[in-house]
């Protein structure tokens, strides 16, 4: 009870405003500490910030970068909060994201069909294979038990390895090339009717379709969660497995089905790298997309349309990266920025919850 | 040196990293931590060793320089999720890219150093296992005092019993009076020494110099070993052995002739690993509450 009365109107005003300066305090000692970072190299922050805002909102390319990075973090996330509803943690997604991708260029190099159906096809096919890869997980867990968390993280590796696999052999997915030349660990080129087109012929339009899917997603996301008996039920599973189960929620299907879903995600994600921009299939090319979209999940605290803007922020930051090096800073700076500003997100409510959590207690030492 | 000889020698040297980080892991999952960062402490401890023998001029001392790094990484997880409620798992990851863009961003070609190899004469005259294992970087004969001293400090000391309390049932834990996410933080700060001194080891006495992202996923290696070793401090060495070898046979076999898949070599920990959770689960059992925060009055 003590802790209702905890809250009553005035203090609620205090609480928000002493939350907001927690916010400040936390980002500002993260860009302090970046700031501290980048002037002991010899560097300036502010040519750092300048070549940051350039790469990511300069101009109408800077800004279509900055959509291209931001769609596969946000489908990433999506499916991370997805899971997470459920109360599955599934911290895989860098090898979803890759798997898809393979599957989207198994499936765009062997199609021979209408090219309207091509690109469709390759998403398609990218978000089963991803769904595929998190579906290993949720086998070994509804059949053995093994825990969710560390199998997504094993599975990763594996896929780097399976990915690595796939690009040497020739009869699976490597290259061909003229009699005499060394093929590259990669796949063919895809062909153009699989690229991602951008969204329009105007200047600032050039963006690639793939974050209009991520938004869709996103939204639909969003809607089936807060409003569908489906999402009412992954709630419910993911706060309270048992009484969920009493109530007639089938863990398994639902549970199962949240994991797949997650890995859909993060595979589409992986398909819309690879015809977005890569265009051909690498083992390389997951580049970190599937653990910093999980991180968005995270900041965004598990919320569809949070998410939206948190990836756009970190989209900014990957494509503002690729600009650093013309102000002369590694553009490894952006991975340090990404974490600092993560922890710096996270602290202010685990701080307050701690807080919360002895104040009742006091409060009954005191009365 | 023959070819068995020569594959033996590289499989010690490329397991003695993993040992140390394994042993130090073993420790920290053992009280409850699942910790992904120990991929952090162990890049973060093989930058700054190298760091720290250039500055001191001393290879040996960049041992310490590492030791301190992992405990520094291991503070951060340790105040941010168990001192905070923070996801362990989130914390880790986000160690795991800030230590790899921070060694990054700092990196710069220095000379290198390297510690003194110890040769204990007679036996590392020995056929076969003389120079796999009397013939290392003298770092490495550490592992003899530490991984019985970690064995007795889980196993045999009251501090062992309360942090392995911690990891199995950390609401009894709590009511006996032990405090559950401190017994958790200290195995955490335990775990960044080793790996801390894992790292350093794989810097300054296995290659002698730092790259980028040098570690390249050992840690990661370094988990799956306790899990292979179904959380069992023999388990796990053997599997630091047995993924050493691996690694020693996927450089090795090529040059010797031999054509095995190199893609399977590298994925043996992670197949082997998934494997051993799945076939034997009722005996490789993990601590109860792995992974799992610890609030007090939530069940």
């Amino acid at each position: 009870m003590s802790a209702l009365t905890a809250r009553a109107p005035a203090v609620f005003g205090f609480a928000r405003l002493s939350t907001l300066l927690l916010y400040v305090a936390s980002f500002a000692v993260a860009l302090a500490l970046a700031t501290g970072l980048v002037t002991l190299t010899g560097h300036s922050m502010s040519e750092t910030v300048v070549a940051l805002y350039q790469g990511s909102l300069g101009d109408s390319i800077s800004i279509a970068t900055t959509m291209d990075e931001t769609a596969p973090l946000l489908l990433v996330a999506i499916g991370a909060t997805i899971a997470a509803r459920a109360g599955i943690f599934n911290i895989g997604q860098e090898g979803q994201l890759l798997i898809g991708a393979m599957f989207g260029a198994a499936v765009g190099l062997s199609f021979s069909g209408p090219p309207w159906m091509m690109l469709p096809l390759i998403l398609l096919g990218a978000a089963v294979g991803g769904a595929l890869w998190a579906g290993i997980p949720a086998l070994l867990f509804y059949w053995r038990k093994v825990d969710i968390v560390i199998s997504t993280l094993l599975m990763v590796f594996l896929a780097g390895q399976v990915a690595s696999f796939a690009v040497n052999r020739p009869y699976l997915l490597q290259e061909t090339v003229e009699k005499g030349n060394v093929a590259s660990p990669q796949s063919d080129l895809l062909p153009e009717t699989a690229w991602l087109p951008p969204l329009a012929n105007h200047p600032y339009l050039q963006m690639k379709a793939g974050i209009v899917v991520a938004l869709i997603v996103a939204v639909i996301a969003a809607v089936l969660l807060k409003y569908s008996t489906w999402g009412f039920r992954l709630r419910m599973l993911g706060h309270n497995p048992v009484a969920a189960r009493r109530a007639g929620v089938r863990a398994t299907a639902l549970g199962g089905g949240a994991l797949l879903l997650s890995g859909a995600a993060a595979g589409m994600a992986g398909g819309v790298m690879l015809t977005g921009g890569v265009y051909r299939f690498q083992p390389g090319l997951a580049d970190n997309v599937g653990w910093e979209g999980l991180l968005v999940a995270l900041v965004a605290r598990n919320h569809p349309l949070a998410a939206i803007p948190v990836a756009l922020f970190f989209g900014g930051l990957r494509a503002g990266g690729g600009f650093l090096a013309s102000s002369g800073v590694p553009r490894y700076l952006v991975s340090v920025v990404t974490a600092l500003l993560v922890l710096a997100a996270v602290f202010p409510a685990a701080y307050q919850e701690i807080r919360k959590r002895r104040r009742p207690a006091l409060a009954a030492a005191g009365a | 040196m023959n070819d068995i000889e020569l594959i033996l020698a590289s499989a010690v040297r490329l397991m003695l990293p993993l040992a140390f980080a394994a042993l130090g892991e073993w420790i920290a999952e053992r009280a409850g931590t699942l910790n992904i960062s120990v991929e952090a402490m162990m890049l973060g401890g093989a930058f700054t060793a190298i760091m720290g023998s250039t500055l001191t001029g001393s290879p040996s001392a960049g041992l310490a320089f590492g030791v301190a790094t992992g405990l520094l990484v291991a503070f951060i997880h340790a105040t941010f999720s168990h001192r905070l409620t923070v996801n362990t798992y989130v914390v880790g990851l986000t160690l795991n890219v800030l230590v790899l863009g921070l060694t990054s961003y700092l990196f710069t070609r220095t000379p290198g150093a390297q510690v003194d190899k110890l040769t204990i004469p007679v036996l590392s005259d020995l056929p076969i296992v003389g120079p796999a294992l009397f013939d290392q970087r003298w770092p490495a004969y550490l592992l003899v005092l530490l991984i019985p001293a970690g064995w007795w400090l889980v196993h045999r000391s009251r501090w062992g019993l309360e942090a392995r309390a911690a990891g199995e049932n950390p609401q009894s834990a709590d009511v006996t009076g032990i405090d559950v996410n401190k017994r958790r933080r200290q195995a955490l700060l335990i775990c960044g020494a080793l790996a801390g001194l894992g790292g350093a080891y794989l810097s300054v006495a296995e290659v002698g110099s730092f790259n980028t992202n040098m570690t390249a996923g050992r840690g990661y290696i370094v988990i799956a070993a306790v899990i292979f070793g179904g959380w069992t401090l023999r388990g796990t060495l053997a599997g630091c052995a047995l993924f050493g070898a691996a690694d020693a046979m996927r450089l090795a076999l090529p040059a010797l002739g031999y054509a095995l898949n190199p893609q399977l070599l590298i994925a043996t920990p992670y197949l082997l690993a998934l494997l051993a959770m799945t076939f034997f689960a009722k005996r490789n059992r993990g601590p109860g509450a792995l992974g799992q925060p610890f609030v007090r009055g939530i069940t």
